[in-house]
């Protein structure tokens, strides 16, 4: 594996990772820029890629925001725990439906051209989590190609090899983890 | 035991540990006994000789309970546009068609890639027209190579069976939910009695979980599904036709993804016999059985030729094939086709493609007596190339 998922801009319509030997991480592993690790090891690295971001974002899709469940609420306790703990803004991807030249980068992200709100917000990082996954990647591409945003997926099924960071599975109980880790480095304890 | 009392296993249990029995019936008779344990919510069908059989008996499961729904459509287009719409809809579905069927329905295909649905059908391939003929020939998989849809090519009734029953699960993955077509010889396979395993235990494999789709099935309770779902290309700019672009990279990738549950199920892309031969021949679905007795007729002339079953189309195992014939001096590549596609294939991922020896090619129903493989191993003969 020769390629590397690192942060853009890398040009004019980069390619898929996996069309190069980029694979998705098995169970308890994770992947950074295009190379499998262990699930802990993503987990800091990703803490300490938003407590040294300048801007960092989340962006929640609509997996979260639309979902009324106690399990979708307590995700969304969470993700706004961390973008407190982390200083982070958020900025929401409530649908899929491409809304040029109408939309509004400074309250939407759409995962057809996020580049406008990348490049609005002057976001360094941004974070996906309850996107799906086939609209997660068309973002993480489009962003990887034209931005020099480092982006990272939290993401409930596989795993995404177009983010530059990317946990598998990642649950209520993984977000819990991550915060407690952003919370143990701002102490200085990891 | 009553379809709704089956016990849900996976599909690894279905594969690997469910109890079997030996049966003898037909390729169409396999494409029944694969779909009565698989789950499936909705067949439709459309009749086209050969694959007219196959489909007919999905019916009659429909008929004891084992198959939810069941309708024939008013051609193969409308068939596939159907089944496009029941996969939106967030369930499993199956269908089968073959040769100028396919070609009625073929818009159809592509956009099932595009649109990522996980839709399993069978392909009993025959002849295009003109001029008419129903008989055997493997051209409308080359028309398939680039629509995105993962393609698996069965040699004989068990792999029919076998990757029918992994196919659901490998296309309802996440990280794949593309469309998968298993394809097999017409008349060669779907109209010959075969010894076939069966699963005989009462099981059938766990339900689709639309929930876990990698874009929103049709929900008009939760946003955001709309009835729209790929990005317009209406606008004349950069960022429509970019997000259009990237959608087709995505499901390039998919099919990428696909390799590692491919090869759980599968074992391996290919199968290699007597590898270190310096002649290999290298084929798919009924030209392996072919070979195989070509094989048998050079040792006994005491020529050492080895054979390369390819059992994935799309994903393509390019680096397996590469790898496999790094020491062949001479490659044969039998095919039940006129174009030569996997002699295309193949011949684009190796070095030295010029070791291969075209053919031989028989296409419009014509049988591929291994005498005609011995003449090209042996004499570079030019047969239907």
């Amino acid at each position: 594996m020769n390629y590397k998922v690192l942060k853009g801009p890398e040009g004019y319509l980069p390619p898929a990772a996996s069309m190069h030997g980029v694979c998705l991480p098995e169970k308890d592993e994770a992947i950074i820029e295009g190379e499998c690790v262990l699930r802990d090891v993503c987990i800091k690295h990703i803490a300490k890629i938003l407590l040294e971001a300048k801007n960092p974002t989340f962006f929640p899709g609509p997996l979260v925001i639309w979902r009324t469940t106690d399990y979708a609420l307590e995700r969304g306790r969470l993700i706004r725990e961390i973008a407190k703990e982390t200083e982070a803004n958020i900025i929401p991807m409530p649908d899929y439906r491409p809304k040029y030249p109408m939309i509004n980068p400074a309250v939407e992200i759409n995962p057809n051209h996020p580049n406008l709100t990348i490049w609005h917000n002057k976001i360094d990082v941004g974070i996906f989590i309850g996107v799906h996954c086939h609209q997660a990647n068309l973002a993480l591409k489009i962003i990887r190609g034209g931005t020099d945003c480092y982006t990272v997926a939290l993401c409930a099924e596989e795993g995404h090899e177009e983010a530059n960071a990317s946990l598998r599975d990642a649950d209520n109980n993984t977000l819990k983890t991550l915060l407690n880790v952003i919370r143990e480095m701002k102490r200085g304890d990891v | 035991m009553p379809a709704n009392e089956l016990r849900e296993v996976s599909t690894e249990y279905m594969l690997f540990k469910a109890k079997r029995e030996e049966q003898f019936i037909t390729g169409s008779e396999a494409v029944k006994e694969a779909a009565r344990r698989a789950n499936i919510d909705i067949a439709i069908a459309y009749p086209i000789t050969p694959q007219s059989e196959s489909m007919h008996l999905v019916g009659d499961l429909y008929a004891e309970g084992y198959v939810r729904e069941y309708f024939r459509g008013e051609n193969e287009f409308a068939v596939m546009s159907e089944i496009a719409g029941a996969a939106m809809a967030g369930v499993r579905t199956f269908t089968a068609t073959c040769g100028p069927g396919t070609l009625r329905a073929f818009e159809n295909f592509p956009m099932w890639s595009g649109a990522r649905l996980p839709i399993v059908m069978s392909f009993m391939t025959r002849v295009i027209n003109a001029p008419l003929s129903i008989q055997p020939d493997t051209i409308e998989m080359s028309f398939l190579l680039d629509t995105g849809m993962m393609m698996m090519h069965a040699e004989a009734a068990q792999d029919l069976y076998d990757m029918l029953l992994m196919s659901f699960d490998i296309a309802e993955q996440t990280s794949v939910h593309i469309p998968m077509g298993v394809f097999v010889d017409g008349f060669f396979v779907t109209h010959t009695r075969q010894k076939v395993n069966i699963v005989t235990e009462d099981v059938k494999l766990k339900p689709y979980n639309p929930g876990m789709s990698p874009v929103a099935h049709i929900d008009m309770e939760t946003p955001p599904f709309r009835l729209m779902r790929d990005p317009f290309v209406m606008k004349s700019n950069y960022i429509s036709y970019a997000a259009h672009a990237s959608w087709q990279q995505e499901v390039m990738a998919s099919a990428q993804r696909a390799k590692r549950y491919i090869k759980k199920y599968l074992g391996g892309f290919i199968e290699h016999e007597n590898p270190d031969a310096p002649i290999q021949i290298v084929a798919s679905g009924t030209a392996v059985s072919q070979s195989r007795e070509a094989i048998k007729m050079l040792k006994a002339e005491g020529v050492d030729a080895g054979l390369i079953k390819i059992k994935v189309i799309r994903p393509f195992p390019g680096n397996e094939v590469k790898a496999a014939l790094s020491g062949a001096e001479k490659i044969i590549i039998p095919e039940f086709n006129r174009v030569g596609w996997l002699c295309r294939e193949v011949a684009s991922v190796i070095p030295n493609n010029n070791r291969i020896v075209p053919g031989p090619r028989v296409y419009g129903g014509m049988t591929m007596p291994p005498e005609v493989i011995v003449q090209v191993v042996k004499e570079g003969a030019l047969v239907g190339v």
